[in-house]
């Protein structure tokens, strides 16, 4: 019996070939977007977790030296003093157009290093004598060995793959040479095992500062919030691809009514019709759970060397932009995809074991709808409301994000209750018998098509909402380069004496020498860069400052006060008038806070005098150049001939800013590759809505036909409708976009990047978005449209003679 | 093959199938490093301190000690020297490393650590005018070996030592030209086996004021075992009577290579050859996953001793990056007596 | 001659013929049954005398006007003008309420006469239904409805398709009165299909299909 019902179940499938595909492609397409995000963030996520067990980032304390590099000395001193530490120095070197990380430890008293260990277990170990000594050997990923191997003033290079990319690993002893900076560390790591009885730090070197493996900012905590984005566009992508699903399944389980009454009358049992349904979607949602994952892959694929860019531009984040296939995503990605067909179709499921054995066959109702319409938009209002009372009661990223969904979702749930109300309006305004009939058919077809609508809603509100908030940063962003790069030139010397005489050689020639000096301070919201800078009309003038208070400049120049960047403002809940720490000696006040974009760290500003206090004998071997801008390449060309300084020591301020728009540019690829595809996503969920209908269309429309209108008029109408129901939603997406850019940038950006910015309208971008939405509602309506024009009226005369 | 798995290697002198290729030549100075020879005129202070030119060398010194308490305490403090290359430079890349092992050993318990170090930067050395050797914070140091401070440390234990000679230093093998195999492998060895010892362990149950006898060893080679050597077993007992014997068996596939020094309570040293004395497990125990044996029946027909060697406790071990079996022993039989014993290769 | 129906031929899309040469003529004011068994094509000729579908042989004329050249256009324009339709079932638009039915028609005419409408309402005893919509409506009030709606737009021929074959006896009756009295009326032309011989009984003329012709 199981056999000859399945037989007829399926049958169906058969003749519905199209809604067999729609059926898929749905499945496919909010699998396919899901597992894609999954598949970058987890591919992300590893690549940060490789490289922290690589270079066993984070899992040690460290001592650094807050004024620069620890000499080789110190180092010898503390072990002598039985301190079990281990030496690295770290920095970076162009190679080509790349700009890579080189990063030498001591082999010999570093834990072991993945890549490391790798090497020595090859086929071909290394000697280790080639290892340790000159000229020593580089180890570094597969692809950037090759592009190290062309360079015949390297040491030989072993690839690993268990490195990181863009990052050169050896021995501190080839990292001196490379770097040139010999007997220099830039930090010591303190090893687990310590003897008994050593001498605390502050008698043996009170110039280290021990910085706590738990304080340092790490790279998962950075990005956190960049995946969390991630995730909240995955998930509306796969929320809109299950309105395709739900959207068909209902059409099928209608169509197989009569069949299952047949069936029933039959025999068969509602339990074993019910289980072998939810058997047939259990297979359908594993094949298009597995054409989902196809897609996803490639798209995963396509977009993350993309993300790593991202990443490695804002975080400093090392991921690789090469995909791999993991079991674990396969497994989670067809188990995503049949939770997601089960839910999308449990409603219909539910509908259908309920449905009495000798129920007429009855047209839907077309309109009881409006009571459940109401409560719908009541539960949409609450949901809008509690957005907003979890973004004002909680703090945090995910609060944030609690608010857009409820407000989406919200907003999404209201949406047939404005719709219907707009065309009940326009219906009262019509004149002509068609119009009128017009307005009332697509209020009639309004439940039928509200959850294609809503995921268009959604899919708009996401497009407005990202696209207000990467345009309003862009041109804030813009805006803030031109302030804070102020300088023609910026020069960064080999080391502090080659520094002083730039200084001095440039002195006469120019308007303005301006020394950049930093060091790096531990604070309690993690790594805090201290800055000095000289009195001078480039910082009065143009520093982004987002708060201050009176004569900021006046107190920061005279040592009295410091200025902070936004991110630790923030973070820390810091603003002009709070006292910031910045050694345990030395505390000063706020006197106002910049913006700082693209900075994943806290940053302080101080007078130069200041910062020598607090770290005297800091390095001064960067310095901004002020003269007339026609002068900057002649000038970059002659300190380079001067000092013979390697291309990218003197950068002119035009490419300095080229550089970072580039940056910011690549930022956003990933958020409009996504933003497009859901908009993809949702003309096809109209386009299925509409042939789920098309069925029920039939009766509404012979009727009319039959009273005089031809099928050429009715088709225009039938375009002309999904064309109008599509402007109705994108005018009423506009306001929810604006709401949402304006989450995006005052709370979601506050909590992920530590910076607000300022909203900026861009009315052009919504009329080309409004001409997308039409042109993809024009496209989705066409089917039916095409089909109306070619039905043969036996089929429309059908209606009035049988019952259907 | 880890670089300080190694260098372990290098130091032990064991033949890693992964190395014989690079050892193929040594028999002749391939590589540039020198070979023992015999006949070796040995200058002192010089020869106490290291010699670069040579692959591997040690200054290993152990003591029986007993504590305030009454029980038996033994303590190891050793440093290695590992070249990369027969030469000697400054800074990180210096082709000198240097390894530190330090223990103490009570009758239930071993405590120990491990140091690595390079060569170049002042981080461990060796000076022989004023007399230091020294890895981290880990030192052994006078004006001389014959008055030292000894000091070491681990996560658990602590130990400051003085040690002072009360009797010769003694030549092992010909002249101090130890023969290791009959292949005629062979190292630069002598001892001071006459150290009184005095000072304080710090270990976790308390600290505990020792006295005690010290015994160092110092020795330098070039060249690994034979090829069909698998490990040793090394002897250091001193006699109640004053007597002592170093004595040691290479144990190889085609047969063992054994060789022993009597040295008289006054110094006089008596090298005795290979098969003069045999060695005779008696009993193992299972150690970290291993059997080792921990009593032996030595026996040594040329002097009519016959005793039986046993630890003080099974618990040696040296788990270090090599691990090996290095601890205190008591003598019972015909004579009696104290000393240390060191495994390798099981 | 309102309509003149001569020798009109028509198949099946199988290509099964269902009218062979079938002729019939009806005049102003004339009411004509036209009965038959299930499948002798009565429905199909009333679709194709309201220009719904299109002939494969013959020609109909209604008011001096060839349907056979007509395109899609020409003869939506006909219906739309000359002809009102009442079916066994699905005659209203459900998306518009009752008085939006009864009007629509005959708006889409222009020649909407709010007057007469009201007075079709009243007559038809729907004056409480009008802000009703159809799914709320029995089968009696809803052909009533249908009814209102096809003289509304005051056709001069009234084509009828079992108007009351979903309809119990009572129902029935009343629906068959009022229609007939209302065509009396206005001096509309009717043709009704049915396969009730008394529904027949009760118009001027009677017309029987069988296999194809009228017999």
């Amino acid at each position: 019996m199981t056999w000859a019902v399945t037989q007829a179940l399926l049958s169906h499938w058969r003749r519905h070939r199209l809604q067999l595909a729609t059926l898929l492609i749905g499945i496919a397409l909010a699998t396919g977007l899901w597992s894609a995000v999954q598949a970058i963030n987890a591919e992300a996520r590893a690549s940060y977790q490789r490289a922290s067990d690589q270079l066993a980032l984070g899992r040690y304390d460290e001592l650094r030296d807050p004024s620069g590099p620890i000499p080789l000395a110190r180092y010898v001193a503390l072990r002598r003093a039985g301190w079990q530490v281990a030496a690295v120095l770290e920095g970076s070197l162009q190679v080509g157009d790349r700009r890579v990380q080189v990063l030498g430890v001591d082999m010999v008293t570093y834990p072991a290093l993945p890549a490391v260990t790798q090497v020595e277990q090859s086929d071909t170990p290394p000697d280790p004598a080639d290892m340790l000594t000159a000229p020593g050997r580089l180890l570094a990923a597969p692809d950037l060995a090759q592009t190290l191997g062309v360079r015949s003033d390297f040491p030989p290079i072993l690839p690993s793959d268990a490195l990181p990319s863009d990052l050169i690993l050896t021995d501190i002893g080839v990292a001196e040479t490379l770097l040139n900076q010999p007997g220099q560390i830039s930090r010591l790591i303190v090893l687990p095992d310590q003897p008994m009885g050593i001498p605390p730090l502050s008698e043996i070197a009170p110039d280290l500062e021990r910085i706590n493996a738990s304080t340092r900012l790490d790279t998962t905590q950075l990005t956190d919030s960049f995946h969390l984005n991630l995730t909240a566009f995955g998930l509306l992508s796969f929320a809109v691809g299950l309105f395709i699903v739900h959207g068909t399944v209902g059409l099928a389980f209608a169509q197989r009514r009569g069949m299952i009454r047949t069936l029933r009358a039959l025999g068969v049992s509602m339990r074993r019709l019910v289980w072998m349904i939810t058997a047939e979607l259990t297979l359908l949602a594993l094949i298009g759970g597995a054409l989902g994952l196809i897609l996803g892959f490639f798209l995963a694929g396509a977009l993350l060397p993309d993300v790593a860019a991202t990443l490695r531009g804002l975080y400093g984040a090392p991921v690789d932009g090469q995909m791999r296939l993991q079991p674990e995503w396969v497994v989670a990605g067809l188990a995503i995809a049949l939770a997601g067909t089960l839910l999308a179709s449990g409603h219909a499921l539910h509908r259908l074991s309920r449905m009495p054995l000798l129920s007429g066959a009855g047209l839907q109702a077309w309109r009881g709808a409006a009571s459940g319409r109401r409560a719908t938009a009541l539960i949409g209002l609450a949901l809008i409301a509690g957005g907003f009372v979890t973004a004002y009661a909680f703090e945090g990223l995910v609060a944030g994000f609690a608010m857009v969904a409820g407000i989406l979702t919200g907003a999404a749930l209201v949406l047939p209750a404005l719709l219907s109300f707009a065309l009940s309006l326009l219906q009262r305004g019509a004149r002509g018998p068609v119009t009128q009939w017009v307005w009332a058919d697509m209020r009639a077809q309004l439940p039928g098509l509200s959850l294609a609508l809503m995921a268009l809603l959604l899919a708009l509100a996401a497009n407005i909402g990202v696209g207000t908030m990467v345009s309003s940063f862009r041109l804030t962003f813009t805006g803030w380069l031109d302030q804070r790069l102020t300088s023609e030139l910026y020069v960064t010397a080999a080391d502090d004496q080659q520094g002083q005489q730039i200084a001095q050689w440039l002195d006469p020639q120019v308007d303005a020498v301006l020394p950049i000096r930093s060091i790096e301070l531990a604070h309690l919201s993690g790594p805090l860069f201290l800055y000095g800078i000289v009195d001078h009309q480039s910082y009065r003038q143009n520093w982004p400052l987002i708060a201050s208070s009176d004569e900021v400049w006046d107190r920061v120049l005279a040592g009295e006060a410091v200025l902070i960047n936004e991110q630790l403002a923030r973070r820390s809940n810091l603003w002009p008038g709070d006292d910031l720490t910045l050694k345990p000696d030395q505390t000063l006040t706020i006197a106002g806070v910049y913006s700082d974009y693209g900075n994943p760290t806290g940053q302080a500003i101080v007078s130069m005098a200041q910062l020598d206090r607090i770290a005297p004998g800091a390095d001064t071997r960067r310095f901004g150049i002020r003269l007339a801008p026609e002068r900057a390449t002649e000038m970059a060309q002659a300190l380079r001939d001067q000092f013979d300084l390697p291309r990218q020591a003197v950068v002119q301020q035009a490419s300095m800013k080229a550089q970072s728009l580039a940056i910011f540019d690549k930022t956003f690829v990933v958020t409009s590759a996504l933003n497009i595809l859901t908009l993809g996503v949702a003309g096809f969920a109209i386009l299925t809505s509409l042939l789920t209908l098309w069925t029920q269309r039939l009766p509404q429309i012979a009727p009319v036909w039959a009273l005089g209108l031809t099928r050429a008029q009715l088709a225009r109408i039938e375009l002309l409708r999904s064309v109008l129901l599509a402007a109705l939603t994108a005018v009423l997406a506009l306001p929810l976009g604006l709401v949402l850019a304006w989450a995006l940038l005052a709370v979601i950006n506050v909590q992920a990047f530590g910076w607000r910015l300022p909203m900026y309208l861009f009315p052009e971008d919504w009329a080309y978005l409004f001409a997308l939405t039409l042109l993809a509602a024009f496209i989705a309506a066409a089917l039916p449209a095409l089909r109306l024009l070619c039905l043969p009226p036996a089929d429309l005369l059908k209606v009035f003679a049988y019952e259907r | 093959m880890n670089v300080k798995a190694l260098l372990f290697g290098l130091l032990f002198l064991l033949p890693a199938p992964m190395w014989a290729q690079g050892y193929a030549g040594l028999g002749g100075s391939a590589d540039g490093f020198d070979i023992p020879k015999q006949g070796y005129q040995f200058q002192f202070p010089r020869d106490h301190g290291p010699h670069p030119s040579f692959r591997i060398e040690w200054w290993y010194l152990t003591a029986n000690l007993i504590g305030e308490d009454g029980r038996d305490y033994g303590v190891q403090w050793t440093l290695f020297r590992s070249a990369l290359k027969p030469t000697q430079t400054d800074g990180w890349q210096s082709p000198q490393l240097w390894m530190g092992h330090a223990a103490v050993t009570t009758p239930d318990a071993h405590y120990l650590a491990e140091r690595l170090s390079r060569g170049g930067i002042g981080q461990a050395g060796v000076t022989a005018a004023p007399y230091e050797a020294w890895i981290d914070e880990w030192h052994m140091r006078g004006p001389d070996p014959d008055t030292l401070t000894l000091t070491a440390s681990g996560e658990e234990f602590h130990y400051d030592l003085s040690l002072t000679a009360l009797g010769p230093l003694v030549f092992h093998g010909d002249a101090g030209y130890s023969v290791k195999s009959a292949d005629g492998q062979a190292s630069h060895y002598y001892s001071q086996p006459f150290y009184d010892v005095e000072g304080v362990l710090y270990l976790p149950d308390g600290d505990v004021a020792v006295t005690g006898q010290g015994w160092l060893d110092r020795e330098w080679s070039s060249q690994p075992l034979a090829e069909d050597q698998s490990g040793w077993d090394w002897f250091s007992l001193s006699f109640d009577d004053g007597d002592k014997l170093m004595a040691f068996r290479l144990r190889g596939g085609r047969g063992d290579f054994t060789a022993a020094t009597w040295i008289s309570a006054d110094g006089t040293a008596t090298p005795l050859p290979d098969g003069s004395a045999s060695f005779i497990p008696l009993e193992t125990a299972r150690v970290e996953g291993r059997d080792v044996p921990v009593t032996w029946q030595v026996t040594l027909p040329d002097y009519d001793l016959d005793v039986e060697v046993t630890a003080l406790t099974p618990k040696a071990w040296m788990a270090t990056r090599f691990e090996y079996w290095e601890g205190p022993v008591k003598v019972s039989g015909n004579r009696s007596g104290r000393g240390y014993l060191e495994m390798t290769g099981y | 001659m309102l309509l003149n129906i001569d020798k009109v031929q028509k198949s099946y899309p199988g290509g099964r013929p269902v009218l062979r040469d079938v002729s019939l003529t009806l005049d102003q004011g004339q009411t004509l049954a036209l009965t038959g068994e299930s499948g002798s094509g009565k429905s199909t000729l009333l679709n194709l005398a309201a220009a719904l579908d299109s002939l494969d042989g013959g020609e109909i004329t209604l008011d001096g006007t060839a349907l056979s050249p007509l395109d899609d256009r020409g003869r939506a324009t006909l219906r739309r003008q000359s002809i009102s339709l009442v079916f066994q079932q699905f005659n209203l638009i459900p998306s518009l309420t009752v008085a939006q039915n009864l009007s629509f028609h005959a708006r889409l005419t222009g020649r909407e006469d709010t007057g007469w409408t009201a007075h079709l309402a009243n007559r038809l005893g729907l004056s409480e239904l009008l802000p009703r919509y159809p799914e709320n409506l029995s089968g009696g009030q809803q052909q009533r409805v249908a009814i209102g709606r096809a003289m509304a737009a005051q056709p001069k021929l009234l084509l009828a398709d079992e108007p009351t074959g979903n309809l119990d006896e009572t129902a029935s009756a009343t629906v068959l009165d009022l229609m007939l009295s209302l065509v009396a009326d206005t001096g509309a032309a009717l043709l009704l299909v049915t396969h009730s011989q008394d529904i027949a009984a009760r118009l001027d003329r009677h017309a029987h299909l069988t296999g194809g012709r009228i017999a």
